[in-house]
């Protein structure tokens, strides 16, 4: 058997090539908006994205749309116009940008967002509650809130063969029904199971690729950049959940970083220090933001962006095509809450994540404009100090708002910190 | 090659520059106002420096920048940030010190460090120059005190008024109020103080006060901001008349570092990496 040749062009692959899938989602978006094509409205934690595609909704994922316009140096001009319009800075850039982007009729720099005909959201995010309701106010948008019950307490997570956890995915399977009958109602088109099995068959797959991709950035130095290309990765596997595009795209991605570890290339040319990434991305000023790190050597091998923001993947939930729609509730159940609890309970996941990756620092990123996720960082790194010796950084910007992020103050802190792991490596070496 | 190392300074209101010698003994200080020319400043800093140690440009081997500035000490060898600078010269000066407390023009950091002076954790105010030397400036400005009257008009306070501002800017807004409320300069002054003071031992707490904890900046000139802060940690902190300079003479060490670092490599025939 002669094995497929690897092309010429693989490394730096699934980078172009989620360029070009965001690239033609926003054609299609821009013709969904056009002709008035029902489009549903989904979040990162929870979006249900099985069952809307069994009714051929146009998917758009505002955290993304809102990310995007920071990005690509935008986001200024739709935070102030929606601070023109009334909200306060202090509410999430996310909102403020989708609030411009809805006053300026689905006017996106990659193109038209379609206006919503249905929400979908849980309860992952208390912000996604009353993200929605600003559709609701403006369109009338019919909202569907999936309840998704929480445990939120060191210690007390329940998982399958629970009497706890069995009676809560009962909970969320009535409400998928619910949602089955709303989104039905709304488009005309019969539910049809099989189409179900084949939507989640392709997240099945994705969801294999993605955990093996994660396994291969333990490899030294690492394939990817956690931080850089880790949300182009996160885009396609949330943008693209069910779909063929989605799945082809990360079995092309895998046979990639595979390539790159059998010939030893890095995602930076000279790896120093392994580092983990803690919080969301500093978007406004995105490519520089990575460069104070890799400028000195640093590569992000791991995050936990690529943890509470991979809509369940990393948690390598399979479904059981036999049983779709049980398991998609315990799918849902299980990876809506590994978000939520990813804010709670992380200093021993931390270590276990650490570990096997090498890491020779954490940076905790804590930005103003999510206090969900930023809330218990210090407390985070307090007791991740106390259990293990690796050094931490504690930086603070924003996902959206380049008003609040000082470059300067940043690469003091940064500096400081290659400093300090530049310190601890000539310790270790004289010591031996 | 020159057997001196400089460390050069640069903040945000002041320049420093310090030069040592091959026994790391401080043989020549400079002092200087910033200003709009930042190159300038250094090289004006590093100038006097020389003429204070009875020295030539040719007797100095290496020069390390750091401070905010650090990147504009073009004449420098390397750049080295000034929160390793501080906690470096803190403790080569106080040698029991484990935390420091560096309080600048534009900001201020806690940094806890080991025996040998390399930074084990550290953490600075953010974004906004409340609790910074700044603050102090912004209240100079608005009782129209020179900035060395402030620490013993405060000293005089009999009862400190509540600042309850964080920001810098209204801060000058909130003094003139206490004004208008017929306080007294000094008691005002004391309630400025003491909103620094505070939001200073927090970020102390913040990386853990550890004893002896060292002073540093150029607050430190401030006898009022001292008094305060050591009644609030309830112990005395490692403070001398270079403590301004910690931050140049922790430069002027790591820079030392390098070129022993390289005499011994040459000695032992091998390259630097």
């Amino acid at each position: 058997m002669i094995a497929n040749p690897v092309p010429a062009d693989i490394v730096g692959r699934g980078i172009r090539d989620g360029a070009a899938l965001f690239r033609q989602r926003f054609t299609d978006l821009t013709a969904a908006a056009e002709r008035g094509h029902p489009t549903a409205y989904v979040f990162v934690m929870g979006s249900l994205a099985e069952i809307l595609r069994c009714f051929d909704f146009e998917l758009v994922f505002p955290e993304i749309t809102s990310l995007q316009t920071a990005v690509r140096g935008a986001a200024h001009e739709y935070l102030g116009q929606a601070e023109d319009y009334g909200y306060s800075p202090d509410i999430c850039g996310y909102v403020k940008a989708d609030v411009a982007l809805q006053l300026r009729g689905g006017a996106h720099p990659m193109g038209r967002v379609p206006r919503p005909a249905l929400a979908v959201q849980t309860n992952a995010c208390n912000t996604y509650l009353k993200w929605s309701e600003i559709w609701e106010r403006f369109y009338g948008t019919p909202v569907f809130t999936l309840d998704v019950p929480g445990t939120r307490q060191a210690g007390r997570r329940t998982w399958p063969g629970d009497p706890d956890f069995e009676a809560d995915k009962l909970y969320v399977a009535r409400q998928i029904d619910e949602l089955i009958d709303q989104c039905a109602s709304l488009t005309g088109i019969a539910f049809d199971i099989d189409r179900l099995r084949e939507v989640m068959d392709h997240t099945n797959s994705m969801i294999r690729a993605w955990q093996q991709l994660i396994e291969l950035n333990k490899h030294a130095p690492a394939p990817f950049n956690a931080l850089t290309d880790g949300t182009v990765y996160l885009g396609v596997i949330n943008a693209f959940r069910g779909t063929p595009e989605g799945r082809a795209y990360f079995d092309d991605l895998v046979a990639e970083m595979r390539h790159k570890v059998a010939h030893g290339i890095g995602a930076v040319p000279d790896e120093s220090y392994r580092l983990m990434f803690l919080g969301i991305p500093c978007y406004p000023i995105f490519r520089r933001f990575n460069e104070l790190f890799t400028i000195p050597g640093g590569n992000f091998v791991n995050s936990t962006y690529l943890w509470f923001a991979a809509g369940g993947a990393n948690t390598g939930f399979q479904y059981d095509l036999d049983h779709p729609l049980d398991s998609l509730a315990e799918g849902v159940l299980i990876s809506v809450r590994d978000a939520m609890d990813s804010m709670f309970f992380q200093t021993q996941a931390l270590v276990d994540l650490a570990e096997p990756f090498d890491v020779d620092g954490i940076v905790f990123h804590a930005i103003k404009s999510c206090r969900t996720v930023s809330t218990g960082l210090a407390d985070t790194r307090r007791a991740l100090m106390a259990a293990r010796d690796i050094p931490t950084l504690f930086i603070e910007s924003d996902m959206m708002d380049r008003r609040v992020v000082s470059e300067a103050q940043l690469k003091n802190r940064i500096d400081a910190f290659f400093e300090n792991l530049a310190t601890r490596r000539r310790r270790v070496a004289l010591d031996r | 090659m020159g057997t001196y190392t400089a460390g050069v300074d640069v903040g945000s209101t002041q320049t420093k520059a310090v030069i040592v010698d091959t026994a790391r003994r401080p043989v020549g200080y400079a002092l200087i106002d910033t200003g709009a020319h930042v190159v300038t400043a250094a090289e004006n800093a590093f100038r006097i420096a020389l003429a204070d140690a009875g020295l030539r440009r040719d007797d100095v081997g290496y020069v390390v920048g750091t401070g905010y500035g650090r990147y504009r000490v073009t004449f420098g060898d390397s750049q080295v940030t000034e929160i390793s600078c501080h906690g470096r010269g803190a403790v080569h000066t106080f040698p029991g010190t484990r935390s420091v407390l560096d309080m600048g023009g534009q900001d201020t950091k806690a940094i806890r460090v080991n025996a040998e002076g390399e930074v084990l954790d550290f953490c600075m105010n953010d974004k906004c120059a409340a609790g910074t030397g700044r603050f102090l400036g912004a209240a100079a400005t608005a009782l129209d005190i020179p900035l060395g009257e402030l620490g013993p008009t405060a000293l005089r306070a009999e009862k400190p008024v509540k600042i309850s501002t964080t920001c810098t800017v209204f801060a000058e807004s909130e003094v003139l109020a206490w004004l208008g409320r017929g306080k007294k300069i000094e008691d005002i002054l004391m309630g400025v103080h003491q909103s620094i003071a505070s939001r200073s031992i927090a970020l102390l707490r913040r990386v853990g006060i550890e004893n002896e904890v060292a002073f540093t900046g150029g607050v430190t000139r401030n006898r009022a901001m001292v008094e305060i802060i050591n009644r609030h940690l309830g112990v005395e902190m490692n403070v001398g008349e270079t403590s301004h300079f910690m931050g140049a003479l922790g430069a002027a060490l790591y820079a030392m570092d390098h070129v022993e670092s390289d005499a011994a490599l040459a000695l032992s025939g091998r390259e630097a990496v």
